[in-house]
């Protein structure tokens, strides 16, 4: 391991992949589902819906005309009894669409095979089924993949790394939708006319390895990767250097080294998805932790309650005092059991107070641990110091916009500081200055 | 939302924190407490050959580094207790380590109280200091005392002995007398003149070794700094010409060993670059071998460290790593 590290930096995170052998469960329809209007990074969408309409599985209740946006389907039948802001997972408000179930599961009568002859029309399907990256960032696909000409993209990556400790649900997408990543890969494959397709993937992961290895063995352009178990080495940046060697430049994107980079999930979801015409009304998401009774994989629809998925794994066998949505390296700590699973939402944690508990930040001993663990090899005890004294110039110096936040300086710091909050801190203030002087 | 069936009870409150939720279990004692086992092969060799004095100088400088830290911090700063850090314990132990034999015990007290208010706590306390405590008291009480901080006893002398020349100043001929330089062996194993904790070369490397294996310290700057030393004392080190400096003779004994595992390390005073690091290094050994082959005084490691720390946060600025993807700086 020690040669074959494939980025320089990181952390050795506990896999605490306990899921891994459980093979996911669909949940049943619950009595009401919650459906906020922000599930991608962009604008919010408006509902197309009003209280009182009959709705069915996979209609538009929310859309916006602006092209940073995907629209946002009902994922049950039934009838819409509210909209009105209601807690995000993010922990503020978004507008937010209620259905009370009719349990029939009714089929929007819209959906149908999809097909499509060129690429204007499968970008338009792309973004008809509502995919925004499933990785947990939310970029809506559609955008994505529709590389502006000028852009020298020859290969696509698959992102299967799953870095991220206990989330084993890109696991199993691969393991039981393997034809569908198959299909998932070869549309976009073809769609964007590249000849080069990588798939990364942890090497803890070896069933995952070997299912893609034979699914796409008499497939010439594409190659399965086994990388070192290091986190993070799903952070795109570090995924694309490992790939390929390519280092994509500060403040640039994939597109400018020649890369797309999916997510395993959203090509399986897009396999499936133009197999069926189903648009995504559905998650899979690890259900893990230790204040969690029966950890699980299992398939959820958009709008349950993180609530109702935890007492599907049989509630808690302790009282959580935390509850993530996402990992527990770079996922958002929840406010309420009432907030709902969106479309990246790919896990649901909760720690008991023991796990939960936060060290006292204590003073900076200048060990430089954090320095060795940032994969953007960044200064992170400068850049929270600067942070804390709100020097925007040395927060500018210093490249504070290049951290991603993976949490890899916080995860081994010795005096147990919130690095990665002091970065966020540090990113508004420069932010702030900026508009200050009118550059913004 | 509040009907939302519920068939368990609802955690009362949860705990919202940024990201990261986990945590490894590294923490500032453990680090600390890492150093203090490092150190006692060293401490326990240098109780060995000098016994009960040796007992005597660890116990009052601990007393005042410890006393020191919890009673400035109480009653001056007003801040929080940091005595389970464990930090003024390991710059107790160094700065014990540092001193003769045969110091007066009140000024190895005084030592320790210089360490801690005025070269740590006065510029905020731990990781904030710009020089390395020990190593700072070390240099006052040298200057204030010179006589007593060097006269070094022979292991197993009494106090009213005559001292014992150091193998430094053995090499460097500043001892009119007729003391021949201890054998490599003796150097290895401490049966020399000198400081409490550098004589003993072996156990230094056994803690050395510790710390490396416990990821507490990085082999990095410590060998720059040995390696360069070395290079530069066997082009210069001899009267014979060039390239004839008795390179094993020079590296063993002094402070070396010990200054570049135990106090060039310290995380505070060093940079904190990858490329910073380096230059500090080697920075360390070219002022360390001119100290000790063109200046009057023959052990340089003290002043090299100090000047060096004092050098840190400028090499920090000039060296900042270029970002994952950014332009070369």
């Amino acid at each position: 391991m020690l040669f074959t590290r494939p980025f320089k930096g990181g952390a050795s995170v506990p896999h605490h992949k306990a899921t891994s052998g459980m093979a996911t469960l669909a949940m049943p329809v619950p009595a009401k589902v919650v459906i906020p209007m922000l599930q991608h990074i962009g604008v919010i969408c408006t509902a197309t819906v009003q209280k009182g309409d009959k709705v069915t599985v996979g209609q538009i209740i929310g859309d916006s005309d602006k092209p940073m946006s995907a629209p946002i389907h009902s994922s049950v039948s039934g009838t819409v009894t509210e909209i009105a802001p209601m807690l995000y997972p993010g922990g503020f408000f978004v507008p937010s669409i209620e259905i009370q179930t009719d349990g029939q599961q009714t089929l929007s009568e819209n959906i149908r095979k999809p097909s499509y002859a060129s690429k204007e029309e499968f970008l338009k399907l792309v973004r008809a089924s509502g995919l925004a990256g499933l990785g947990g960032a939310g970029f809506p696909a559609h955008i994505k993949l529709n590389v502006p000409a000028d852009k020298p993209v020859d290969t696509l990556i698959i992102n299967a790394a799953e870095c991220e400790p206990y989330i084993t649900s890109d696991y199993h997408v691969i393991i039981e939708k393997t034809r569908y990543v198959v299909d998932g890969v070869k549309a976009v494959r073809d769609i964007l006319g590249l000849k080069i397709v990588k798939v990364g993937i942890e090497d803890n992961k070896p069933e995952a390895v070997k299912a893609l290895k034979a699914a796409f063995k008499d497939d010439s352009t594409v190659s399965v990767r086994s990388l070192p178990t290091r986190y993070p080495q799903g952070a795109e940046k570090m995924l694309i250097s490992a790939l390929t060697g390519r280092k994509v430049p500060v403040g640039k994107l994939p597109s400018d080294v020649g890369v797309v980079v999916m997510n395993v999930t959203s090509v399986a979801f897009l396999g499936e998805y133009l197999e069926t015409g189903v648009p995504l009304i559905k998650k899979n998401v690890t259900i893990d932790g230790n204040a969690v009774k029966s950890p699980k994989n299992v398939e959820v629809l958009i709008g349950t309650s993180l609530r109702e998925v935890f007492a599907f794994a049989d509630g808690f066998k302790s009282e959580p005092t935390k509850v993530i949505m996402g990992g527990p390296m770079m996922g958002v700590a929840q406010f309420s059991l009432d907030t709902s699973v969106v479309k990246h939402t790919n896990a649901l944690l909760a720690f008991d107070h023991e796990l939960a508990q936060v060290d006292k930040a204590t003073s900076c001993i200048r060990c430089g641990r954090c320095v060795r663990a940032c994969p953007m090899n960044l200064l992170p005890l400068e850049l929270s110091k600067s942070a804390l004294h709100s020097r925007t110039d040395d927060l500018k110096a210093f490249d504070i916009n290049s951290c991603i936040e993976c949490g890899s300086c916080s995860f081994v710091c010795p005096a147990k500081i919130q690095l990665v909050q002091l970065m966020r801190l540090g990113k508004s203030q420069l932010r702030a200055a900026s508009v200050k002087k009118g550059v913004a | 939302m509040s009907d939302t069936p519920n068939n368990q009870s609802a955690p009362a409150q949860l705990l919202v924190t940024a990201s990261p939720h986990v945590r490894d279990h590294s923490s500032t004692r453990k680090i600390m407490l890492d150093v203090i086992i490092a150190l006692l092969p060293a401490v326990a060799v240098s109780i060995y050959y000098f016994g009960k004095h040796a007992v005597a100088v660890y116990a009052v400088t601990l007393i005042a580094t410890v006393f020191t830290e919890w009673f400035s911090r109480k009653f001056i700063f007003k801040k929080d207790n940091t005595l389970g850090d464990l930090s003024a314990v390991v710059t107790g132990l160094i700065l014990a380590m540092s001193l003769p034999a045969a110091i007066p015990l009140w000024i190895a007290f005084i030592g320790g109280v210089i360490a801690i208010f005025f070269v740590k706590q006065l510029f905020g306390g731990i990781g904030q200091n710009f020089m390395n405590p020990a190593l700072g008291a070390r240099v006052f009480l040298f200057l204030a005392w010179t006589g007593p901080m060097t006269k070094y006893l022979a292991p197993g002398q009494s106090f009213d002995a005559l001292a014992g020349a150091t193998p430094l100043a053995i090499l460097k001929g500043k001892e009119a007398t007729t003391a021949a330089l201890p054998d490599l062996w003796n150097l290895f194993i401490g049966n020399h003149a000198g400081c409490l904790g550098e004589t003993s070369i072996i156990a230094l490397l056994i803690g050395a070794a510790y710390l490396f294996a416990r990821k507490v310290i990085s082999p990095k700057v410590p060998l720059l700094f040995i390696g360069t030393v070395a290079l530069l004392c066997w082009i210069f080190g001899s009267k014979s010409g060039l390239f004839h400096g008795d390179v094993l003779s020079y590296t063993l004994s002094g402070g070396l060993i010990f200054g570049a595992f135990f106090m060039a390390t310290d995380y505070a005073t060093q940079p904190v670059t990858p490329l910073g690091k380096i230059i500090f290094g080697v920075g360390l050994g070219v002022l360390t071998a001119v100290i000790r082959l063109w200046t009057n005084y023959p052990e340089g490691v003290q002043f090299a460290i100090i000047l060096m720390n004092c050098v840190s946060p400028l090499i920090d600025r000039h060296t900042v790593p270029k970002t994952f993807g950014g332009k070369h700086a």
